[in-house]
């Protein structure tokens, strides 16, 4: 099959998927008793009509980047990071008591420590389970799944007992040598929108990761760890370490995702400010099949979806709001599976049309 | 009227046509031999007349009327059986368990009636002389015995049509004739069987007609007794090919491969490996017979480094190894290349550097160094002729020669002393197995130390120079290849001769 058809169907499926998820959500609508068209343009021309708009989507977009990536690496190990929401949590956390704590060093100190920070808090809920499943062979998902409890309770303990301000669910402020500056300061039109140099440093962790995946040594080797365990060990590679390094940086990549909120936005830590990003992350890297680059796009793609939802907010209930995501999602998935499955008749006919002939 | 008669059948996978306008007859009460290169479309062919693959153009007749078959219990319907090379067995179920597994007696509460099944399968095993114990579990019995189990299954579902897909690489020539014996009597009872093989012999001994296919297509059938094994090996690869590379005599002084009575357990926490005490010098090949699973798999293991030993002591050159981990160096060819060889989604050019991507050439710092790799592998795939010459390709669409001789490329270009080839041309072509046996007499002669496991005793009596049978985990015997023959290795590795006291 040639491979213009090929590359007319990769594209197509995503619009197809997207045309249909509307059409079912805009049932959804006109039963409640509103007007689809309205909803729908609504949600386009206040998530990318505007300026304002866009970097809405693009902070919503930021902190899915870094969950994304965390779970996409975990993924080319071989290995099911569910664990991103702990290790955000944790990574946040970190950035927003080292960036009160030591709040009398200058930003050129500060800054790198907060980063560093957000990423050593992720590092130690990743390497939790990977040395566990490294030594033991005790089993990540369940261990990861059980540090994102520990990482909730723990933290929820100290915001509401050791490090917080009184009657707030949220620490202190971190001091302004350590705030990530909003893309407004550089760019007048986003005024208003909390999107911040965090969405940088995202991008660039998403190509760092993409070099290392593909242009290392050591990429190669977690690459083969993730492929075929057996033929990994085989080639004399230290699959043991490969998993716990894997989970480590997966770990510190999910929590750096805490400098979006706290570094670039609040300036505090609060309860619940994850929204969930590290479930959506494992969303992310699925959609986007575990691709650095991909993760970028798939990630303002949820933006979108995450922004527009609140704008239609208005109009419809949020959990209609909610309903439309999910369907979204559901027909990106199923329809994926429908093309390939198309394509492959699409090609028996062809080959029998030639014996024919 | 033809018992099967496939027409003008059509099969591509992507841009690979595996059958290109097939026709194919069988006569009933035949045997039929379908022989081909590894990737000449036979399994495919059959794949799709047990319904495994629907084809993309053409029709089936079986016993003169068309039929569809869609999958599997189609042909087993039309009274279609086929033993796989890989066994479809459930391993910790019995016997009769696992042959009226889809055909299950119960009565009319649903409970299984086991005793009545096994009363059966115990006269079917009397008349074919596939003695078999009904009771016993899939994973205590040998190979032999799981094939005659699986063609046990078949005759109990009433297949009039047997198809066997390379049949004889796993046993022993004994195993052999006994097989030859009841496919005859299978014969003689009007049943009809197709014959998937490599082995020239084999067809010539066994067949009634041959039907011969190269690249995916129909090149002749023959009468077996009105043709020979020079026009079939002609008509199966296109041309002749050359005598072998000899042997150069070499003075071996240096011991390479050291083993000082070393016991390993197996994956089970039994030992698989007893007491084995073997040295192979430089340029020499020892050849380690035996049938599978007599430890041969769990020995090279250990010497690669793959798996902890108990006891004993090993060395390669002047290392000496750790009983507990350590990857060696050393060039080896697994036995199992998709599990162990290849990463079926790494592309040709990242399987090429496989177990090699820390060694300075191939990377600086910690960036692979693209430019070195990509002619590294051009002169791999010209010298060793892997087709298609795609470095980009995913191993995963290389036919299995191919698969084969990447990773035999890659083992055999390592600067190393020492290599381990398992069953390095199991499943391969003639041209394929003859190069790769080429491949390895010619560093035998550069002076490099071969260990050589194979259960293809051929293989072992060509290319060794000493033989050693491997039985129940023991080296029980090592010959002079010169004195010995096929008939005294098979005593040996069937354990009817043991180790003289």
């Amino acid at each position: 099959m040639q491979t213009l058809t090929k590359l007319g169907y990769n594209i197509a499926g995503p619009v197809l998927a997207l045309i249909i998820s509307f059409a079912i959500g805009g049932i959804f609508i006109a039963i409640i008793g509103k007007d689809p068209l309205a909803v729908y343009s609504q949600f386009f021309s206040d998530t990318l009509g505007n300026a304002y708009g866009i970097g809405q989507v693009l902070f919503k977009a930021t902190p899915l980047i870094f969950t994304g990536l965390a779970s996409a690496i975990c993924f080319r190990a071989g290995l099911f990071n569910i664990g991103a929401e702990g290790q955000l949590i944790i990574g946040a956390f970190c950035i927003a008591f080292v960036g009160n704590v030591f709040g009398i060093l200058p930003a050129i100190f500060l800054l790198p420590l907060c980063i560093l920070a957000g990423f050593i808090g992720g590092a130690c809920w990743g390497i939790i389970p990977g040395l566990l499943k490294a030594t033991f062979g005790a089993h990540e998902v369940i261990n990861t799944i059980m540090m994102n409890f520990i990482a909730a309770a723990l933290v929820n303990y100290f915001v509401s007992n050791v490090f917080f301000v009184p009657a707030t669910v949220h620490t202190p402020d971190i001091v302004p040598a350590a705030h990530l500056s909003r893309l407004d300061f550089f760019f007048e039109s986003f005024h208003g929108a909390p999107v911040n140099l965090s969405l940088f440093i995202a991008i660039g962790a998403a190509l760092l990761l993409h070099v290392y995946l593909w242009k290392t040594s050591l990429g190669y080797e977690l690459r083969a760890t993730g492929l075929n365990l057996n033929a990994a060990r085989y080639a004399g590679i230290h699959v043991e370490r490969h998993m716990i390094g894997t989970l480590t940086l997966g770990g510190g990549l999910a929590g750096l995702a805490g400098m979006n909120f706290v570094m670039g936005y609040k300036h505090y830590f609060e309860l619940g400010f994850s929204e969930g990003a590290g479930f959506i992350g494992i969303a992310v890297a699925l959609l986007a099949r575990n691709n650095p680059i991909g993760i970028v796009l798939t990630s303002i793609f949820f933006g979108i979806l995450q922004y527009g939802s609140l704008t239609i907010n208005t109009i419809v209930p949020k959990e209609l709001a909610n309903i439309l995501q999910a369907i979204v999602i559901l027909c990106i998935i199923v329809l994926s599976k429908v093309i390939d499955r198309h394509m492959v008749r699409l090609q028996k006919q062809s080959v029998a049309a030639e014996v024919h002939a | 009227m033809y018992a099967v008669e496939m027409q003008h059948i059509t099969k591509r996978f992507g841009h690979f046509t595996a059958n290109h306008q097939v026709d194919f007859q069988v006569h009933e009460g035949e045997i039929h031999a379908l022989i081909g290169e590894n990737g000449a479309g036979k399994s495919t062919l059959m794949r799709i007349l047990y319904g495994f693959y629907t084809p993309d153009a053409g029709q089936i007749y079986i016993n003169g009327r068309e039929v569809k078959i869609q999958k599997p219990s189609d042909a087993i319907t039309l009274g279609v059986g086929m033993v796989h090379q890989h066994f479809m067995l459930i391993p910790p179920l019995t016997v009769t368990e696992n042959i009226i597994l889809g055909k299950e007696e119960t009565n009319r509460l649903g409970i299984l009636n086991l005793p009545l099944a096994a009363k059966q399968l115990t006269e079917l095993s009397q008349t074919y002389r596939l003695h078999i114990d009904p009771s016993a579990k899939i994973e205590q019995v040998s190979i032999g015995f799981q094939q005659r189990i699986e063609i046990l299954k078949i005759l109990y579902r009433n297949a009039q049509i047997i198809i066997l897909d390379e049949p004889t690489p796993i046993l022993t020539p004994q195993e052999i004739d006994d097989l030859f014996k009841v496919l005859l009597q299978l014969k003689s009872e009007g049943k009809t069987i197709i014959l998937i093989t490599h082995k020239l012999s084999e067809v010539m001994t066994i067949s009634n007609r041959i039907t011969i296919m190269r690249h995916g297509k129909i090149v002749g059938t023959r009468e077996t007794k009105s043709t020979t094994q020079t026009e079939l090996a002609r008509l199966m690869i296109g041309e002749e090919i050359g005598p072998p590379i000899s042997k150069r005599p070499f003075i071996a002084h240096k011991d390479i491969l050291i083993m000082e009575q070393v016991s390993a357990k197996g994956d089970r926490g039994v030992l698989a490996v007893r007491n084995v005490s073997l040295n192979v010098k430089e340029g020499e090949i020892i050849g380690i017979a035996g049938v599978e699973g007599n430890g041969q798999s769990e020995l090279v293991q250990v010497i690669a480094g793959l798996r902890p030993f108990q006891v004993g002591e090993i060395s390669i050159g002047s290392h000496s190894l750790s009983p507990t981990h350590g990857h060696q160096a050393l060039a080896h060819i697994p036995e199992d290349r998709l599990r162990f060889g290849l990463i079926l989604d790494f592309t040709l050019q990242e399987n090429l550097i496989l177990g090699r991507q820390q060694e300075l050439r191939f990377r600086h710092y910690y960036f692979l160094q693209d430019s070195e790799t990509r002619s590294y592998s051009s002169e791999l795939i010209h010298s060793f002729d892997i087709r298609p010459e795609e470095l980009s390709l995913p191993a995963r669409n290389f036919s299995g020669g191919n698969q084969q001789k990447i990773v035999v490329a890659r083992e055999l270009s390592k600067n190393v002393p020492l290599i381990v080839a398992s069953q390095p041309t199991r499943g391969l072509d003639i041209r394929a197995i003859d190069f790769i046996h080429n491949s390895l007499i010619s560093e035998r002669n550069k002076g490099k130390a071969i260990l050589l496991v194979s259960s293809d005793l051929g293989e072992i009596l060509k290319l060794s120079d000493r033989i050693a049978v491997m039985y129940e985990g023991e080296i029980t015997k090592v010959f002079l290849t010169a004195d010995t023959d096929e008939r005294e290795i098979g005593m040996y590795m069937t354990g009817a001769k043991k180790k003289s006291a």
